[in-house]
Order: structure tokens, then sequence, then C-alpha cells
């Protein structure tokens, strides 16, 4: 295993920041961090970088202990690099000095590597000469990548590091981050409050909540599979119903639905995501089998809608509401009669 | 209400710009009095009192202290601020505040202290000893403030580009503070050749020993006027040499995101040497005043403090301090009032002699204004009106600062809002701005009148005869050798000028947000 986090906990006086964290990242990998502000994140990467000691656990990286039990190595000497939310640029140094700080005075070959770190992270040659200010955001986080790839460090961690950036721009930044991780071989740890940008970005993902490790694993099955409720809503719209257990059938307001097999019979609650949901009109007068429910409202957005749909059961006083978003050139009109078809299996929430 | 705004917006503010354009000619005056004066002595007489031996001697002092003393000054104040404000230190905010704490001394107290403890010190070695210790906070303020502004992550990126901590410090954390120390250090030099007192009592030769020395024995003759002449180009030569080290940089944090308070390194077993330097700093600039001091109190026993002479020295300088204050503050108030709310080329030109004429010595102020009242105006001459006038000139800089600052925390927009209420313009100006800048003006106010406390070199030259302030009082019997005597005047402005360092210190804090 590249990098082992064995049991790393950490308080703030009677605040507990993190929590036994166990985790194991393979050489070569992206590992999204991914939690609510507050959940130990951040504390969590600062201690593998070296700037925040653990109250216990230990830390190896490719066979070499960093930390555990009192040993510690100092952050400068991990080979651990490091681009935090704002780029944390020197701001009395050109774009060109930024990129070669890490790398001696008078080495030879200096510029040329400066010339081809700048090309890795595509800035434009002309960029060398600026000062941190007279960048623009995205340029910043560009310079502070390529400052953190001269010493082709073993292990990148990336605090944030698209969050000061507009949505556009986000994107494109992520993509050429994980581009340029891929082609230098580098694994990389990315903490993020944002799920969608944890999922796009990771091959493995860490779900951290109040200082505990709540879930770890690959971004599909995380988000298909999320262990509670909780984690069900944070990485992603999710509708949860109430529903009985029987016969690897769970029946709830959208009818019998498949579960996944071997479960224990009884009242469980159940997560679909709205893109397993389909709604279809039903033509005027007509009533067509299955579930069916009744528009109560469109909220316009463009290309994704969403269509608020009101069941009506038999057997309750209350009827149902579900949020159901629509591509859009399906979109029902308020009032209309809609058939709920429902595709895949229901995922069985833990609690 | 047409034809007002059709005349606004032709010269915004026309009558603040008259009354700011007449405050920059004044301001030009101590200049325009060295060229004139320049002009009349005549070339041939001109350089023959310029290009003489005392004048290199002189020079060669000048630049010696301040070679000496803004190095020390530099590395003092730096250590000082960096183990303050960055590390572990124990009682770190108590050593912060006394390393504030010695400019409650004026210089030419400490001196005193120091000549009376070490009666031999002298020269170059005594200059600058004293100058470090009297000047340092000068340097400590904006370094310790630009230290708490620094973004820490900029140290952390550093540390995981493989620096060791001294690495960051030297190739991090310094370069950042550049700024701070180009300007800390320019305010050191400039008090390095403007200060009389100091250099006079410790027998070190400056221009300003010098100027008064020949004011003295032969008036406002040509050499004392050349000399001042010499002394006004150092000054200007040290604003263009700071100005050529601080360039065009900008420094300011890059990102967007709040930054996240610094972590204070530990000391671990360098925790003893850190404290002995901070004690020893104490010890020199504020033990031995205090101890002196206490001592000469002690001898002197309770007949030194003749309330005949002390309180009415106290009394004069109260009210030549609140009424220079206020003048000043008023005089400043204008361009202040410009310079936030209609700034362009035009303004900055008036701002630019406003803040020059604070880094003129007092000396030569004075001798400008000697010179100009008896030659042409002679009823004005050991007035009243030319004493303020000289205080008003070597103190608008203190005004402008702290009335700027308060005039850009009323944004135009709450008068307009307060308008838009129904309130008519003098109104809104008067509910909104003049509230929200009262405590600034009462700041700046403060700051003119406790500079004007400690003021000697000019109010020596100018006073009106029969005026004694502390600062002269204790002037004469020093220069009497009666350093008991003098003793009670010290401690007077000493505790006059600590609710001004105890401001500084405030207003530091407040900048950083802690």
């Amino acid at each position: 295993m590249f990098l082992t986090i064995d049991a790393i906990s950490k308080s703030y006086g009677a605040t507990v920041a993190l929590d036994a964290i166990d985790m194991c990242i393979e050489a070569g990998g992206r590992t999204a961090i991914v939690g609510p502000s507050g959940s130990g994140k951040t504390t969590l990467l600062r201690i593998i970088a070296g700037f925040e000691t653990p109250g216990s656990g230990s830390l190896v990286l490719d066979g070499k202990t960093l930390a555990d039990n009192g040993l510690l190595v100092p952050a400068h000497k991990r080979g651990i690099g490091i681009v935090s939310q704002d780029g944390a640029l020197f701001p009395h140094l050109t774009v060109a000095d930024n990129i070669g700080f890490a790398l001696a005075k008078h080495a030879p070959g200096r510029d040329q590597r400066i010339t081809e770190l700048m090309e890795m992270v595509e800035l434009d040659g002309i960029m060398a000469t600026r000062r941190p200010h007279q960048l623009s955001g995205g340029q910043q986080q560009r310079v502070a990548l390529a400052r953190a790839l001269a010493l082709k460090p073993r292990l990148m961690l990336l605090d944030e590091p698209f969050s000061a950036l507009d949505t556009g721009l986000r994107d494109t930044m992520r993509r050429t981050v994980a581009r340029v991780l891929r082609a230098s071989g580098t694994t990389a740890i990315l903490v993020t409050h944002d799920q969608a940008e944890a999922l796009s970005f990771a091959d493995q993902v860490a779900v951290l909540r109040q200082g505990r490790l709540v879930q770890f694993g690959p971004p599909r099955a995380l988000y298909g599979k999320p262990r509670d409720r909780e984690t069900a809503t944070f990485l992603g719209e999710a509708i949860l119903l109430d529903a009985d257990i029987a016969a690897d059938r769970a029946t709830c307001a959208l009818g019998s639905l498949t579960v996944e097999q071997g479960l224990k019979a009884g009242q469980a609650t159940i997560m679909l995501r709205p893109e397993q949901i389909r709604l279809t009109t039903a033509a005027a007068g007509t009533k067509p089998e299955g579930p069916v429910g009744r528009v109560d409202d469109v909220e316009f957005g463009g290309g994704n809608c969403m269509v608020l749909v009101r069941i009506d059961r038999s057997d309750r006083a209350m009827p149902d509401f579900l949020s159901i978003k629509c591509v859009g050139s399906e979109i029902p009109e308020p009032g209309d009669l809609v058939k709920i078809s429902v595709h895949g299996t229901a995922h069985v929430l833990a609690d | 209400m047409v034809i007002a705004a059709r005349g606004r917006s032709r010269v915004p503010y026309l009558w603040v710009t008259i009354v700011a354009a007449f405050v920059s000619l004044v301001s030009l005056v101590p200049l325009g009095f060295i060229a004139w004066i320049t002009i009349q002595t005549g070339w041939e007489t001109a350089s023959k009192l310029i290009f003489r031996g005392r004048v290199g001697e002189l020079l060669v002092n000048t630049a010696l202290l301040e070679l000496c003393t803004i190095p020390l000054t530099i590395v003092l104040s730096v250590s000082l601020a960096w183990l303050t404000e960055r590390t572990d230190l124990p009682g770190a905010r108590l050593w912060a505040w006394l390393a504030v704490a010695p400019l409650a001394v004026p210089a030419f107290v400490h001196s005193y202290a120091w000549i009376s403890l070490v009666p031999g010190l002298h020269g170059l070695t005594g200059g600058v000893l004293v100058s470090v210790l009297a000047y340092f906070p000068f340097l400590y303020l904006p370094v310790a403030a630009q230290l708490r502004r620094l973004d820490p992550a900029i140290e952390d990126a550093a540390a995981s580009l493989g620096l060791n901590p001294w690495q960051v410090f030297f190739r991090a954390i310094l370069p950042q503070l550049r700024l701070a120390i180009c300007g800390g250090s320019l305010l050191v030099g400039l008090h390095l050749l403007a200060e009389y007192g100091l250099y006079v009592m410790i027998r070190f030769d400056t221009f300003s020993t010098a100027i008064v020395d020949q004011f003295q024995s032969a008036f406002n003759g040509p050499a004392a006027n050349m000399l001042a002449g010499v002394l006004v180009s150092c000054c200007l030569l040290l604003l263009v040499i700071e100005a050529v080290l601080r360039g065009g940089e900008r420094y300011a944090r890059v990102g967007s995101g709040a930054a996240r308070p610094a972590d204070r390194r530990q000391l671990g077993r360098w925790v003893i040497p850190a404290l002995a330097l901070n004690v020893a700093a104490v010890a020199l600039a504020i033990g031995v005043p205090f101890v002196t001091l206490t001592r000469w109190l002690y001898i002197g026993g309770i007949e030194i403090w003749r309330i005949d002479l002390v309180g009415s020295a106290f009394a004069q300088t109260v009210v030549l301090a609140i009424a220079g204050g206020v003048l000043a503050t008023i005089a400043a108030a204008p361009m202040a009032w410009l310079s936030v709310r209609a700034p362009g080329r035009l303004q900055r030109i008036f701002e630019a002699c406003h803040y020059y004429v604070g880094s003129l010595p007092g000396v030569v102020v004075a001798l400008a204004l000697v010179t100009i009242t008896v030659r042409l105006v002679l009823p004005l001459y050991q007035t009243f009106a030319t004493l303020f006038l000289a205080y008003v000139m070597l103190f608008l800089p203190r005004a402008m600062v702290g009335l700027r600052t308060s005039i850009a925390q009323a944004p135009v927009e709450l008068e307009r809002a307060a308008m838009a209420l129904g309130r008519t313009p003098f109104q809104a100006v008067r509910q909104t701005t003049m509230r929200l800048a009262a405590p600034g003006v009462a700041a700046s106010t403060a700051l003119v009148a406790l500079g004007i406390t400690n003021e000697l070199t000019a109010t020596l030259m100018l006073s009106p005869t029969g005026v004694e302030t502390l600062a002269t009082k204790f002037w004469s019997l020093t220069s009497e050798i009666d350093y008991v005597a003098a003793a009670p005047y010290a401690v007077m402005m000493v505790l006059l000028s600590l609710p001004l360092t105890f401001l500084l210190y405030v207003q530091s804090r407040r900048a950083t947000g802690q």
C-alpha cells in the first residue's frame, strides 16, 4: 500500500477533530476526501502534509513512517506537494521564480524545467515574468500546481484548489489537474466539500463526517449504495421512501421495486436516485398501469427541470410528494397525470 | 439644485480644493526658503559654505549614524516582532506591548537617562546605542503588523517545497516584510536626521546640532541656512532611496479566502535566548530611563516638584499641544477629504506637499520661519502664530493619516442614503460622515498634541519669550547639568506620552483585526 493512514486521531481541547481514521491509498490513484465544513477533512490533509501533529495513530508513506507515536518527519522532509485553496503563491516572486522556488538557484536546466512545467499546466510562456497579483484565479492555481510538481513529489495534496474559481473555470481546471497528475503518475488526495467534484475527480472517495470516516470506496459504489441517509443526500439528490422489504422486493409509494438480494424482511428506508425515475404523461382520460401521480408544480430550469409529483395513496390520509428531475424535452405540465416508472434496483439504507 | 450640481461637476469640491491648495503652498515655504536663501547668498558664498571641511565631517557623521543605526534597528525589531507574533514565547502579548513602550520616552530623555547612568558615553557608539533603543518601535510596529497579516498558507507551501524553518523565514517571510521594513526604516532615518536633543547630550555632532549651534551664535546667518540646505537634501535623498528600494511592489494577499490564523512556532530550547533578547531590549530601552528617573526623583525628593515651575510648564504644554493639535487637524482636513472623495492627479500633488513637510527636521522649519518673519513680517517674530504654524507643518502628516482612514470609513453612499431619506446635504454630512469620522478626528488631534508635547527644537527656536514647555524647561535644566531638577519634567513628558503609545499599539492591533 502506498499511503497507510492508521487510526489517526486529533483533538483540539474537548473538540474531536478526527476520530481514528483508517485509510489505505494505492500508488497512482486519485482519492477525494469529501465532507461538510467542520468534518475534519482539512485537518486530515494537514496531518498528512506535516503541518499538524496527529494526536495518535500512524502514517506510513511508501514504506517510510512519517508519523507514529512521537516520531514525526517535518513537512519539509516529506516530499509531499500541496496546492491550497488560493494557491498561496509567493507575492514577492515572479511566476517563473514561484515555479522554480524548490529548484536550486543555479541548477543546470532550471529554466528548461520551469518552461516544461509551465507547458505541462498549460501556462503561456509570456506569463513567466508576471507577478501573482497580475494573474487570474485559474492561472494562479496553475502556477501553484506547477510549483508543487517541480520536485516530482510522490504524493500531491489538493486542498480545495478549485473552490475559489468560477463554475466554468472550475471544471476546466479539474480536468487539467487530473490530466497532469495522470501524466506524471502522481498519487493525489483532493479535499473538497463539493460532492460532484469529488465524484468526478477521484477513483476512491472517502466521506468524512464529524471527524469520522463514514464510507470509503469507488465513486459509483458510494453514489449508488450509500451507507446511510446523510451520505445518500450529501452525495447527490436522493429520493427516500419508507418501504416494506420481503422476498427481495420493496413495497413503497412507487409500487413494488426490486432490491439487493438477501436482505432481511421488515420496515426499512429505500433510496432511489432521481435519474432512476421516469415520468410519462398519460393520454387524457386514460388510466395507465402501475404507480401514477399528478404533477403539482414544475420548476423550469433550462436543461433540467424539477417536477413535483403528488401521489395519492388509498392507505394514507396524506399524499406523498416526489421531486423528480426531468430532461428538457419531455416535461409534463402541472395537472397532468403521469406514469412513474423506476429503472434498476432500489438501495436499502442501513439505518 | 441643478445649479449646484453643475457647479460641482466642473471642479469637484471647489472650496475644499482651494483650501487644500493653500495649505500645500504653505507647506512648500521651507523648501522655497532654502531655494530663495541659496540664490540670495550667491553661488560663490554658498559653495564656500557648503564645500568645506565642517560640512564634510557632519556628512560623514550623519552617514555613519544612519548606516550603523538602521541595520541594527532592522535586526532588532524584526527579531522582536517575529518572536512576539509568530512563536510561543511566554508572555508574548506583554512583550509586544513592551516593545512599543519606548516610544513613550522622548529621544532626548533616553539620552539623558543614559548619560546619567554612563557619563562617559559619547560619540558615534553612544549615538547609535541610544538611537536604536529610542527608535526601534517605529520599525517594530509596521513589521509586527505585517507579520500578522501574512497568509500562513505561503509558509506551508514553502515547507512542502522542502525548505527548513530557517529557509522558510529568509526566503518566504522576510521578503514579504520588505515594504514594512522600508517604511519603518525611512521613519527612523528621518528621525535620526531631525533629532537635536539626543545628540547634543551624547556629544555627537549632526547637521541638526550644528545648525542650532550656528543659530545660537550667529542667529540666522548664511552658514546656518546653508547647513539647513544640506540637511534638507539629505532628507530628500532618504525619501528617494526608500522609494527606489520599495519599488512598485504590491505584496497584498493574492487569494480571496479568509486567512487561517497563523500557527506559532515552538521555540523549544530556543526559548531561553529568545526571552533573553526581549529582556535585554526592554531593560535597555525602558529599564534604563525608568531606573535613572527614579533615582533622580529619589535624590531630589519633594523639593524638585516646584508646583509654580513644573505646574506652569505642564499647563503651558497642554494648552500649546491641544491648540496645535486642533489647528493641524483643521489644516489637514480639506486634503484628507479630497484624497478620499475626489482623488486625482492634482490632489496627489497636493497630498505629497502635505506629507513631505512632515519629513523635514524641526530645525529647518524653525529656521525658515525665523528668517521669513525677521526679514518680511517682523511683528510675527516669536509669536504664537509662528510657533503654531511650525507645529502645523511638522505634524501635518500625522493629522492626515488618522483623518484619511476615518473619512474613508464613512462611504459617500451613507450620505446619499441619508439624503434619500430626506436630509439636507449639510444634515447628511453632519449625521453620517462627521459622526463616523469623529473618533478618527479625535485620534489625529491627540497624535499631533502628543507630538507637540515632546517637540524641542522648533519650540526652542520659535517660542515667544516667557513660554516654557516641559521639553524646553527640561532642556535648559539639563544644559545647566541640573539633572535632578530636570527629572520631574521628564516624568511629566513620559506620562503624557503613554496614552499616545497605547493608542499606536491598539491601532496597529485593530488594523489587523486583533
